[in-house]
């Protein structure tokens, strides 16, 4: 079985524009899933066992299902903002087969019954906008958009909307205000985008690597795609792969790989002489590993049991040459800087724990600070409406659970050799 | 600077209005919708909005505000309280809600900005491969420079060439010491920043992905 379908010849020249990805057999899923009924192909989608690849992991055909039926207006949004740190998947796959995208969006409003849909992109990424845009104009050109799509009676209208920058919009509900033309402010859950999502109506979001899969399986069929990968984890994985390597870089796989495999195989492992310290599996959300946890299998249920999560299959390694505090300093600074300050735990929680990280690295510091510390990330988790404070908490929370020793002996390090610098200009 | 010195509302003795420098014209009510009788909006810049406006359903012309407080940074070179009172004008917002808008998002700029915008990474996989020594040194160089606005930023999503920097949109990297100063010589002189650096021309790092297919 084949392990690279997105990723499938992906430098090949032109294939972001309409004639290659044609010539590839683009847009021959659609044609398939237009003659399907909707149910029909709801049920492909859930018996693929895809689980959402933007980070939480959900099953994507279910999520497709909890969309009512009827004449409401329905929209399908698709959640480009990549924005976790160390993820830039779909930042390739946008540049490079932006085609692949597009059809998959087609295919999933065509199944969910929705006739608007738009594809938010984080501001930052401006070529990526620019080769959607007109990767979207070909597709209205050449019948895959707009009325009547290939004589289908289904009619689907797609436009970019670029972001400004803001970690929280990566958020679906955060996304969908910003959507909106307001703050990137999450909403309270339920209801859920899938009932009321853009402006109140029932909305299917999805990520870019989620949808750009949609066409393989409908090509595949669910049966054939479901083999691909291990239980609860079907399916091939982009995988960013970044930090201390020796080739970082976007790798496709299939799921259940060995994680030594991904970060020694496939991105040359660390520089000469040096050992992984930690590695975050899943963005700088995830609780960290250790070199301990490298031949675990890299799924979704193998990265639940060891207390982390596989989030949005984006691997930073850091080894022994850098400190485990500074990774933490900057994991709070990000998350402080980008809590939008509508919860209190969040906002006071990720603040507070950068000033006694500060503390931390500066050796004013104590041991309990570290207690304190801890303490705080576990009053964040699960008390906010969104998960960005937890997502804060549960990788600062496992650097001082796994690297207490190192905390503490750096405080002990830097408060002697300020001593010593008194002492020295006391005694000279 | 991006803003004019000549351009900057001043009193007769010369000094400028306090203000000048805020998204929000402090002496206007801010929570009115500008009247579209006194506020001058250019052409150009109503035809670029409108043309947002339509791609989003009818009743929902708010979706327009970020694409429309980009025009306007685009215009002015940043979100100027001028240039909200006409984007709120066209928009039928009040210009409250647009600066609300506007001071949240990172990449729009709510005081006078160089119209070079230089981005450096500084997030955990760029600063883990040298991001914060760039930076310094990116402060060092650009001091001096007129038309350069440099700044650490959080994670670009391209840390597969870290340590990297957005220059104008424009994604390059990995970036050494020595091309700092490159990099600012061809902004000053206009010409594409580091083209042989550029993310856009880059292959896969997957050697899978690069065979062609069966």
């Amino acid at each position: 079985m084949t392990d690279h379908l997105l990723f499938s010849n992906i430098d090949e020249p032109g294939l972001r524009t309409i004639d290659v990805y044609e010539r590839r057999g683009g847009y021959g899923s659609l044609r398939k899933a237009l003659a399907t009924p909707r149910e029909e192909l709801i049920e492909t989608l859930k018996g693929s066992g895809l689980r959402g690849r933007g980070g939480a992991g959900f099953p994507m055909g279910l999520k497709a299902s909890f969309l009512p039926k009827g004449d409401m207006q329905k929209y399908v949004v698709v959640n480009a903002d990549e924005s976790e740190p160390g993820t830039f998947k779909d930042r390739e796959l946008m540049q490079k087969n932006p085609h692949q995208l597009i059809e998959g969006i087609v295919i999933a409003a065509y199944a969910v019954d929705a006739t608007i849909s738009f594809i938010y992109i984080r501001g930052e990424y401006v070529h990526q906008a620019d080769v959607l845009e007109a990767a979207i104009a070909e597709a209205y050109e050449r019948g895959y958009l707009g009325e009547n799509v290939l004589g289908s009676g289904f009619t689907l209208s797609l436009a970019v909307h670029r972001g400004a920058g803001a970690y929280i919009c990566g958020e679906e509900t955060g996304l969908l205000d910003s959507l909106e033309g307001k703050r990137g402010n999450p909403r309270l859950k339920p209801p859920f985008p899938a009932n009321q999502g853009l402006f109140q109506g029932p909305t299917l979001i999805n990520n870019v690597e989620t949808l750009s899969t949609l066409p393989h399986i409908v090509e595949l069929g669910s049966e054939r795609y479901a083999e691909i990968g291990v239980q609860n984890s079907a399916g091939t994985k982009l995988i960013s792969v970044s930090g201390q390597v020796r080739n970082p870089g976007n790798f496709e796989i299939e799921l259940g790989m060995s994680s030594r495999e991904i970060i020694f195989g496939l991105a040359g492992g660390t520089f000469e002489g040096r050992e992984i310290k930690l590695w975050f599996p899943g963005g700088s959300s995830s609780p960290v590993l250790t070199k301990d946890d490298l031949d675990l299998p890299y799924d979704f249920d193998t990265m639940a049991k060891a207390g982390t999560m596989l989030g949005s299959g984006a691997i930073i390694v850091v080894d022994d040459s850098t400190s485990v505090v500074d990774v933490a300093l900057k994991v709070a600074t990000f998350y402080a800087h980008e809590s939008c300050g509508k919860c209190t735990p969040c906002r006071e929680g990720t603040s507070w724990t950068r000033k006694m990280l500060t503390r931390v690295k500066d050796g004013s510091a104590t041991p309990m600070d570290l207690d304190i510390m801890a303490s705080v990330q576990e009053r964040i988790i699960g008390n906010c409406l969104c998960v960005l404070g937890d997502a804060m908490a549960m990788p600062i929370g496992s650097m001082i659970a796994k690297f207490r020793g190192e905390f503490e002996d750096h405080i002990e390090r830097v408060r002697a050799e300020q001593e010593r610098a008194i002492l020295a200009g006391v005694s000279g | 600077m991006a803003i004019d010195p000549t351009d900057v509302p001043r009193f007769a003795h010369g000094s400028r209005i306090p203000g000048w420098d805020e998204s929000a014209d402090l002496e206007k009510s801010p929570l009115e919708v500008p009247d579209p009788a006194t506020t001058h909006v250019p052409d150009d810049l109503r035809a670029e909005i409108e043309a947002h406006v339509a791609k989003y359903p009818p009743d929902h012309s708010r979706s327009a505000t970020i694409p429309a407080l980009w025009a306007i940074q685009r215009r002015y070179g940043w979100c100027t309280p001028e240039g909200i009172e006409q984007a709120a004008c066209v928009l039928r917002l009040t210009p409250a809600e647009l600066s609300a808008v506007a001071t949240f998002y990172d990449m729009l700029d709510t005081s006078p900005t160089e119209r070079n915008r230089v981005y450096v990474c500084t997030n955990i996989s760029c600063s883990l491969r040298g991001a914060d020594e760039l930076l310094e040194t990116f402060r060092e160089h650009a001091e001096g420079e007129p038309d350069v606005h440099v700044r650490g930023f959080e994670c670009l999503g391209a840390c597969d060439i870290a340590p990297m920097a957005s220059v104008n949109g424009t994604y390059v990297g990995p970036l050494d010491a020595d091309d700092v100063p490159t990099l600012l010589r061809q902004l000053r002189d206009g010409e594409e920043p580091l083209p042989e650096k550029q993310l856009a021309r880059r292959p896969s790092a997957d050697p899978k992905a690069r065979e062609p297919q069966s």
